[in-house]
This record gives structure tokens, sequence and C-alpha cells, in this order.
């Protein structure tokens, strides 16, 4: 459990937002990671949470090295993985691995299942020879619960959740190392969620897996997760356990979003203390200065407009967290135990 | 089986007092590949001031009823064959277009899930909101304008008077939900339907819109259907809950009495299965299997294959809708048994 797989430092990403058609000007920059620093070790499942445009989407792509970082390292057992081409970079892609969110359109639709899954075999012949790929498919089709009978079906022929099995084992197929999950059950039903999330629990135990798992449901985090990152506007605001960020969460922004959740049960409702975020998250394009959470936090001074605050820990707490007033607070609203 | 599944109405169509019953409502769509039963059977009703939650998974038919409320079922392919949508004790399935226009945002507005689609990009918010004004009650430019900016200031748009002449595109996913929420109540509707009204929407986010919801309805008395999959967000807000599956209610209670203690195995099975954010728990319990496809619903209680107390009996006969009391009921042989053991 020791050994770092990934470590990220002071990753940056930008995208130029551009005007003209001819002549293209760059007027902006979208910042989309802006200095994202952490390491996942072998075996351990890391949550990342935050809101729509927080980044954490980006920040899948450059761990799968399909973005170029702007700046920044991403560094896959001491590799810098943006610096590898050729064999060595084939190498690095079949141990990390992506299962996206979209199980619609994430799978070619004029592509059996066989033809699908079988598919990364084509590139890393190394994994199974030609010869014992049809029944390595059909093992991997059984591993994630679906027929291996279906293995010539097509995607529209299976419902969401089956789908989303397919993309499991198409990720599994090369028996990688890390899988980056992005919100990979947020388009389920609930009770289609559940067995999702308990069959990636049945193969990272099988296969001592590590995941990223981004998602913006954070119970769903909070039940896969052993340390979780929150993410707002490109930054990292904490990083923790998962009881660390759920139970003695520092930051304004982990507060918030904690009190937000809603507790599917009615005996609390009048109990739960609501944090009221004002206003919506600002544009990446132009950040607040210092803070970013500074325009909507209830605790902002003079000096969050001033001073970016770092992520690290500070007196009175065990954990990092980049506020410069980040002190605990009893968030999480326990149900009553029927 | 109609008549027995009815409770508070006497088939009749005589006025109940309700302000809006839905009636044994069955609706069926024909496509190429055959008939889907995508309602058979549904009642349920809303009275003033009060939030019912209909709950229920992607093809149960929640949105599907709503939309035959509303009158907007897509026809082909989606037809009702069956049963009564009563407001104010008349059924709306057999007035004129005429009378039921008249009734669609004074009577009863709907707001959407997705607000991108559901406003027209080619106007401007503003003038989204004043036509209703302007053509039901015939007010002229300007005052439509100024009624308008009053609804974008009730639904907390900052600076509205500014806001009034941009696009739905300029708008945030929150602004642009309360811009809906400010159409949808322009005309003083009785009931709102809101489908889904947060599901596209980050949690900070959501909890605003719901406050806001929950505040408007409390200030005009507004009887709401909200139309979810969420059960966190049904437990925040929900008086009463129908619990929905395969195009039929299934269970259908107060909210606390759902929670505390389910009637219906499908409920249990979906309270289960949500992870909880106060719990790291082992392994989720699942509801096994997939929901039914609607063309081919099974024989006897439509959750049967997935049920873990499934007897041979579910398999043959449908279970009715039986009230238990306390405005609980449920469809299941076995509901007895379920609400009385420990």
């Amino acid at each position: 459990m020791t050994e770092n797989i990934i470590e990220v430092r002071d990753l940056v990403k930008h995208y130029p937002v551009t005007r003209g058609v001819v002549f293209k000007k760059t007027i902006g920059q979208v910042k989309a990671v802006d200095g994202v620093s952490f390491e996942l070790k072998a075996g351990e499942t890391l949550g990342v949470v935050g809101e729509s445009g927080c980044g954490k989407s980006t920040l899948a792509r450059v761990l799968m090295n399909l973005e170029k970082p702007t700046g920044g390292q991403v560094l896959y057992k001491g590799q810098d993985i943006s610096k590898l081409s050729g064999g060595a970079l084939r190498r690095l892609r079949r141990q990390i691995q992506l299962v996206m969110q979209d199980p619609y359109t994430s799978l070619n639709p004029r592509m059996t299942v066989g033809d699908l899954i079988g598919e990364p075999f084509e590139i890393h012949p190394e994994v199974a020879p030609r010869g014992s790929r049809r029944s390595k498919v059909k093992e991997l089709l059984d591993l994630v619960g679906l027929n291996p009978e279906h293995i010539n079906r097509y995607p529209h022929q299976f419902s969401g959740g089956q789908r989303q099995r397919i993309g499991i084992a198409r990720a599994l197929a090369l028996r990688p190392e890390v899988i980056v999950c992005d919100e990979p059950v947020s388009a389920l039903d609930v009770s289609i969620q559940a067995q999702v999330m308990n069959l990636l629990e049945k193969l990272q135990a099988e296969f001592g897996l590590s995941y990223v798992f981004i998602a913006h449901d954070l119970s769903v985090v909070r039940h896969l997760s052993d340390r979780v990152a929150v993410m707002y506007l490109g930054k990292m605001v904490e990083i923790g356990t998962e009881d660390e960020i759920y139970e003695r969460p520092t930051h304004p922004y982990t507060q918030a979003l904690l009190s937000a959740v809603p507790v599917p049960d009615p005996t609390v409702r009048q109990s739960k203390a609501i944090i009221r975020l004002q206003g919506d998250v600002p544009s990446p394009v132009s950040p607040p200065s210092g803070c970013r959470f500074r325009t909507r936090c209830w605790k902002a001074q003079d000096i969050c407009a001033q001073e970016v605050p770092l992520l690290q820990i500070r007196p009175g707490s065990d954990h990092p967290s980049a506020c410069h007033f980040a002190e605990k607070r009893e968030i999480v609203v326990t149900h009553e135990v029927a | 089986m109609s008549e027995q599944s009815a409770p508070g109405a006497d088939g009749s169509g005589r006025p109940s007092g309700r302000l809006l019953e839905v009636d044994d409502l069955r609706v069926e769509f024909r496509t190429r590949d055959g008939v889907a039963k995508v309602i058979n059977g549904v009642t349920y009703h809303v009275d003033a001031g009060e939030t019912l939650a209909v709950l229920g998974e992607s093809g149960s038919g929640k949105s599907v009823t709503a939309q035959t409320i509303m009158g907007i079922l897509d026809t082909p392919p989606g037809f009702v064959t069956g049963g009564q949508v009563r407001f104010h004790g008349k059924d709306m399935l057999t007035m004129s277009p005429e009378q039921r226009r008249r009734i669609r945002g004074e009577g009863i507005a709907m707001i959407f899930q997705d607000s991108l689609s559901a406003l027209n990009p080619v106007f401007t918010v503003g003038f989204q909101i004043a036509e209703q004004f302007r053509v039901r009650r015939g007010m002229s430019r300007s005052d439509a304008k100024k009624r308008a900016i009053e609804m974008l200031d009730q639904v907390k748009i900052p600076n509205a008077k500014g806001r009034f002449s941009n696009y739905p595109h300029q708008f945030s996913g929150g602004m642009r939900q309360r811009a809906m929420i400010a159409m949808s109540l322009a005309l003083d509707p009785e009931v709102l339907i809101a489908d889904e009204p947060t599901t596209a929407l980050d949690v900070t986010v959501q909890a605003q819109i719901m406050d806001l919801l929950g505040e408007l309805q409390r200030e005009r008395q507004m009887g709401m259907i909200l139309i979810t999959h969420d059960l966190g967000v049904v437990a925040d807000v929900a008086d009463r809950i129908a619990v929905m599956y395969a195009g039929r209610i299934v269970e259908e209670a107060d909210v606390y009495d759902l929670y505390r203690k389910p009637a219906h195995p499908y409920t249990l099975g979906l309270l289960n299965s949500i992870p909880r954010m106060d719990e790291k728990g082992q392994e989720l319990r699942t509801i096994k299997g997939l929901p039914p496809n609607l063309m081919n619903i099974p024989p006897g209680c439509a959750f049967n294959p997935r049920c873990p107390m499934a007897q041979p009996v579910c398999r043959e006969k449908v279970p009715p809708l039986l009230q238990l009391g306390n405005g609980r009921a449920s469809a299941c042989h076995f509901a007895e048994e379920l609400v009385n053991r420990d």
C-alpha cells in the first residue's frame, strides 16, 4: 500500500480561447486544471469530487495521456508519461485504462461486443495471442456479469447498466494496474448503479487495481474511496482519507458541498443545517484572484483576495486544506437507524 | 381491477373535491416493433399546498404520466387507452383542445429537466416570459415586460432588468432553471409539475433551486408533483410519495412511513441500494436483474422476476394497489407481511 503508482506534481492544463477564423488570436486561457498535486498508491481508490467545470474530467484526460499538460508532471512509477513515445508509451497505455461516463456514446454501435472488448488485443497482441482472443473475451464478459453467449450482440441490444459493464470489461482486457473511472455510474438508475459499484469493488479486490474515481455524487465517492480529493475551479481545495473529508472537513467549500447533499431520510429534515452558497461557479477563464472560492465564501477576508492559500496541513487539522481559515465543522447528518 | 385500485375516485366523474386526480390512466406507445404498455392503470392525486413525489427509475412511466396530464403526449406513438385525468373534478382527456389550452399555464404548469432544450434559443428569456402576459392576459408590451421582470425578480435572478434581454445560452444552468420556474409560474398555476427539475444541476445549485421551489409553493399554496429518481431530494421535500414501476404505482405512502418501513419489496430494494454518505458500507444490497421490457411485461406482478420475496402467486396474479390504512397503499401480495415485520 505504500508504493506510489501515480504521482501528479503541480499539474497545469490550460486551453486557449481564440477569436477569429483565419487569423486566430488567443484572447485568454481556460484554466481547467491549475496546479494540482497528489499521489495514487497501489491498490487504493482515490475519489475526486467537484462540481461541473472544476476540472475533474480534464484531470482524467491528462492522466490518460490524452492531453499534454501545460505544466507540471504526471509520473507513472517515476516516469514522466508525457515524455514517453513509441514502445514505452504503448506499454504505459496498457497499464492505465479508462471507463467513461456515457455508456451510450462510448461504445461504437457498429461493433459487436466481442470486437469492442477484443480490440485492445489488436494493439497489444502480447496479452492474448490471436487464437485465444474469443475465449479471453468470453472470460471477461463472465467476469463483469454478462452472459458470454452474447459476444456477437451489438451495444444497442444492451441496457445502460449492461453497457457500462461492457465498458468495464474493455478497460480490464489488458489487465491494467490503474483504472481511471470518469463518472462511471452517474448515467445509471439507482438499482443498476449499486450493481456496477459492487462490481467495481469486486474487481479491485480480485486484481489489486488502483482506481481514480471521478464523480460528482458524494455518497458514491465515499462508498468506494479510501482517500478523497475535492476540487474547485481547477484547484484542489482539500485532500484526505475518506474519514477526514467526510467527518472532519476543514475547507468551507467541502463543508458547503457536503451539507447540500440530500440525505435519503425525511427525519433529518429539521436537524440538517445546510450551508447555502450564493451564486454560481465563476468562469475558469478569469478565476478570482487569491482564493478561487472567495466570491462564494462566507468567511472571506481581505487576505483571501490577495494570497492564494496553499494546500497544506494547518494547525488543528490532520489533513491538507487550501483555506486561510481552515477549521473543523460538524457537517454530516447521520440518519436515524430504524 | 380498475375499481379496487382507485382510491378516492368513484368512477362516476363526480367532483371529489380533489385538485388534480389521475384515475386508472392507461397509455401505450404503438411503435414499429410492437406495442409498449407504458402506463398500466396509474392513480394518484395532489391537493393544494401539497407535494406529491413520483419516484421511479427510467422507463417506469413517471414522465409519460406527467405529459398526459399536460396534454403534451406525442401522439402517435403515444395513445391514451383508458382512465381519466380530472382537474377540479372535470376530465381533461375529453375536453376540447381550446379548453385544455386554457388550463395549461393557468391551471397546471410544468418545468422540465433540461432547461436548455425547454427554452427557445432564438428568443430572449424575457420575451418568452412576457409572451404569456400578452397572449393570455392581453397586456401591452411594456406592461408585460414589467411583469416579466417582476417574475425574474421573484425567482431571485440578480439584476432581473438587465437579464430580461439575455438569451438562454447566456444563462448558467441554475439561472436557466430559475428562468423556467419564472415562466411556469407566470400565470399563477394551481398545480406545478416539476419533472426532474434539479437532475442536471450540481448539488449546491440543486439545494438553491429546491429551496426556491419550496418557498414559492408555500407562498402560493400550489399543489406540486415532483417527478424524480433521487431518493435524497424526495426525503427533503415530499409530503407523500408514489413509487412507480413498469407503468404502475406499486406503493403510495406518507414520506416518513415510506422511508421507515416500505410496504413494497421494490421500494425496499431501492432504499437498500443507495450508497449513504454517512456510512461507508460493505457491499451494497442491490436489486438483481433489470427493469422489464414494456413490450413484454412479465405476467402477474411486473416486479416478480427481480423480487426476493416472489412466490408462485406473484407470477399468476397482478397484485392490486390495496389500501393499508393511514393513506398507505401497496401493490404487493405480501404487503401486510412487509409492514408488520420488525
